[in-house]
C-alpha cells in the first residue's frame, strides 16, 4: 500500500512534468496550428542553462531563475527569426523545419557542453525526505515538482479563463482567421504563446534536471509522450492537457511498476521477465491508439470542429 | 569498393523513399513513423537468421506477411484520423515497436544483433557478394519505381491523388476514400518492409536505430527534397540526402549543425524539391 502510494506520487510528479511540456504544445499547436518538434529541445536547453547557471553562480535557485527568463529569450528570438514564417506553411514543412531545429540544437549543445552530460545536484535543503502520511517518506523534491506544477497549472487556468489575452487564446483556439479580422494584433498574440510555451517546456527541463542527466537528445522520448497527451487530451485545450497528463503519467509509472507483477500471474517467469520491459513501454502508446479509436477527438476538444 | 556500399546503401533507402512518396506525396497522408517497416523487415530476417533459418525464400516472404499484416491493423486504426492526429498516431505505433525491440535481449535490445549469414537463394544468387548484392537491390528499386509509376496512372492512383486534394469531393461521388487509402498505406508498408529486409542484409546487422523516429524523419526530408508526387523524385532525394550526409561529415564530425539549419532553409524556401527544379514532371 505504502508502495502503490510512492508509485502514485512518482506517477503525478511525472504527470506534471508532461503537462508543463503539453501545455505549451497544445497551445501552439491550437492557436498557431504549429506542429512544433522542436519542443523537445527547448526542454533540453532548459536543463543546461539551469546546469550552467547554478555552476556560475553556486546557487540551485539563482541558476533556476535566471534560466527561465533564458529560454523565454530564446524562445522569443526562434519564433521571430524562424517560426513565424512558417504559420502559412503546411504541417509538412513545420516537420521539416521544427526537425532541423532539433538536429541544429542536439549538435549545438555538443559543440557548447560536450557530449557527456551535465548533473544538478539538488541543494541540502531540498535533498530532505517529508512525510506524506505518517510512515511515509517521500522526497521533499519531487513533492516540489508536483507543487510547482499543480501551481502553474492554476496559474494557466487562470490565465486562460479570467483574462483578456486567455480569451484572445481560447478564441484564437476555435477559429484563428476571425480573431485576426477583428482587429487583435495576431503576431504579438502567437510570440507571447511560443514565449510562454519555450519557458514552460525549459521548467520542465529545468525541474527534471536533477532527477535525470541532462544529455543531449533527453527531450525527444519525453516530447513524444507530450504528443500522446495533448492527442488524448484535445488539441488546443489546456484543460485536456493537464488531465490527459494525469492519465498518461499515472497510468505509465503505475502501469510500468506493476506490469511486472501482473504478468508474471499470466505467463511463466522467463516470459514475464522477457515481456514486461517491453509491455510497459508500450503500454501508453496502445492506450493512446486505443483512445484515438474511439475519441479521435480528444477529452476536450476545442469548440468550432478544428481539424 | 566505399562507393559501392554508399550506392547500396542510397538504392536500398531509396526503395523505402519511394514506398513513403506513394502515401506522403501522392496520398497527402503524413506519417512519422514509416521507418518501423523498415525495422519489421529487418528484425525479421536478423531474427529468422538468429534461429539457424537463412533462406530468403522463408524469410523475405515473412517479412513482407509481417509488414503487411502490421500495415493493415496500425493503418485500419490511423486512417480514421488526419493531418496533426495521424502524424502523431504513426509516430506512436512505430515508438512501440521501437521499444518492443529495445525490450527484446534476446535478440540483442539495444546493442542490436548481428546477422551471420545474409539470405540464401538456394544458390540462385550469392547476396554476399557485394556486385551482385547490388544488382539485386537496383532490379528491385527499379521494380518498385515501376509498380508505383503504374499504380499512380492507374483508377486507383488517380483516387488516391484526388483523395489528397479534397477528400469530401471523392466521398460525395460515392467513392469510400478510406479504402484506397487503407490499401495504399499496406502497400506502402509492403514497400518499406523490404526496403528493410535489404538493409538488414546489407549492413548484416539490426538494431532499434533502423526504427527510431529520426529515421521516419530521414525518410520525409529525403521525399522531400526529391520532390513530393514524383515518381522518380524521392529517388533524387535520396541521393542528394546521403550524399550530402556523406560530404558534410567529412568535412566536420558536427555536420549536423549545419544540416539543421539546412533543413529549416529547405522548409521557407522550397518549391517542389529537385524533381521540381528541374521541371521533369507535371506538377501535382
Amino acid at each position: 500500500m505504502i508502495l502503490f502510494l510512492e508509485q502514485f506520487l512518482n506517477g503525478l510528479q511525472f504527470a506534471l512534468l508532461l503537462f508543463l511540456l503539453a501545455a505549451g504544445l497544445t497551445l501552439i499547436f491550437g492557436i498557431m496550428d504549429f506542429v512544433n518538434l522542436a519542443h523537445g529541445s527547448l526542454y533540453m536547453v532548459g536543463a543546461y542553462f539551469a546546469a550552467t547557471f547554478t555552476r556560475w553562480l553556486n546557487s540551485f535557485v539563482l541558476g533556476v531563475l535566471l534560466a527561465l527568463p533564458a529560454a523565454l529569450l530564446l524562445g522569443v528570438v526562434l519564433e521571430m527569426l524562424v517560426i513565424r514564417r512558417l504559420y502559412s506553411r503546411e504541417h509538412l514543412d513545420h516537420v521539416l523545419a521544427t526537425f532541423g531545429l532539433i538536429l541544429f540544437f542536439n549538435e549545438a549543445a555538443r559543440l557548447v557542453w560536450g557530449a557527456a552530460g551535465l548533473t544538478l545536484p539538488l541543494p541540502s535543503f531540498l535533498s530532505v525526505f517529508l512525510e506524506v502520511l505518517p510512515g511515509v517518506p517521500y522526497p521533499a523534491y519531487r513533492l516540489t515538482i508536483i507543487g510547482v506544477g499543480l501551481l502553474v497549472a492554476g496559474v494557466l487556468y487562470y490565465l486562460v479563463q479570467h483574462t483578456r489575452i486567455g480569451m484572445l487564446i481560447r478564441a484564437g483556439a476555435a477559429n484563428r482567421e476571425m480573431v485576426g479580422a477583428l482587429g487583435v494584433n495576431i503576431n504579438r498574440l502567437y510570440t507571447i504563446v511560443f514565449g510562454v510555451g519555450a519557458c514552460l517546456a525549459a521548467l520542465a527541463g529545468v525541474m527534471a534536471a536533477p532527477i535525470l542527466t541532462v544529455q543531449i537528445g533527453m527531450g525527444e522520448n519525453i516530447l513524444i509522450l507530450a504528443f500522446v497527451v495533448i492527442v488524448i487530451g484535445g488539441i488546443g485545450s489546456v484543460r485536456g492537457a493537464f488531465a490527459a497528463s494525469i492519465i498518461v503519467g499515472v497510468t505509465d509509472t503505475v502501469g510500468r511498476a506493476y506490469l511486472p507483477e501482473i504478468l508474471r500471474l499470466i505467463l511463466s517467469p522467463t516470459g514475464a521477465s522477457t515481456a514486461a520491459p517491453a509491455l510497459s513501454a508500450m503500454f501508453i502508446y496502445l492506450l493512446m491508439a486505443s483512445f484515438l479509436v474511439v475519441r479521435p477527438e480528444g477529452l476536450f476538444p476545442a469548440p468550432g470542429g478544428r481539424k | 569498393m566505399f562507393l559501392l556500399t554508399l550506392f547500396t546503401r542510397i538504392v536500398i533507402l531509396a526503395i523505402a523513399a519511394v514506398s513513403l512518396n506513394f502515401i506522403l506525396g501522392y496520398g497527402g497522408m503524413i506519417s512519422l513513423g514509416h521507418a518501423v517497416y523498415l525495422g519489421i523487415g529487418g528484425y525479421t530476417v536478423g531474427i529468422l537468421a538468429h534461429h539457424g533459418i537463412n533462406s530468403g525464400f522463408v524469410q523475405w516472404p515473412i517479412a513482407l506477411g509481417l509488414s503487411a499484416l502490421f500495415a493493415l491493423v496500425t493503418g485500419a486504426l490511423s486512417l480514421r484520423t488526419r493531418g496533426v492526429y495521424f502524424l502523431m498516431i504513426t509516430l506512436s505505433f512505430a515508438q512501440m515497436v521501437y521499444f518492443l525491440t529495445v525490450g527484446l535481449d534476446k535478440y540483442g535490445g539495444d546493442d542490436g544483433l548481428t546477422i551471420y549469414k545474409r539470405s540464401t537463394f538456394a544458390g540462385l544468387v550469392d547476396l554476399s557478394d557485394k556486385v551482385a548484392f547490388y544488382y539485386v537491390c537496383f532490379a528491385i528499386l527499379l521494380a518498385c519505381v515501376l509498380i508505383v509509376w503504374r499504380m499512380s496512372q492507374s483508377h486507383f492512383g488517380v483516387v488516391i491523388r484526388a483523395a489528397k486534394s479534397n477528400d469530401r469531393r471523392m466521398q460525395a461521388l460515392g467513392i469510400s476514400t478510406y479504402r484506397y487509402r487503407l490499401a495504399a498505406y499496406v502497400i506502402a508498408g509492403t514497400m518499406c518492409g523490404l526496403a528493410g529486409v535489404l538493409l538488414a542484409n546489407h549492413t548484416d546487422f539490426i538494431n532499434p536505430e533502423m526504427l527510431s523516429w529520426t529515421r521516419s524523419g530521414d525518410l520525409i526530408i529525403m521525399v522531400l527534397l526529391g520532390g513530393l508526387g514524383t515518381v522518380i523524385g524521392p529517388v533524387g532525394g535520396t541521393v542528394a540526402y546521403l550524399v550530402l550526409e556523406e560530404a558534410l561529415s567529412g568535412i566536420t564530425e558536427h555536420w549536423q549543425i549545419v544540416l539543421g539549419p539546412f533543413l529549416v532553409l529547405m522548409a521557407l524556401y522550397r518549391r517542389g524539391g529537385i524533381a521540381g527544379l528541374l521541371s521533369w514532371s507535371r506538377r501535382d
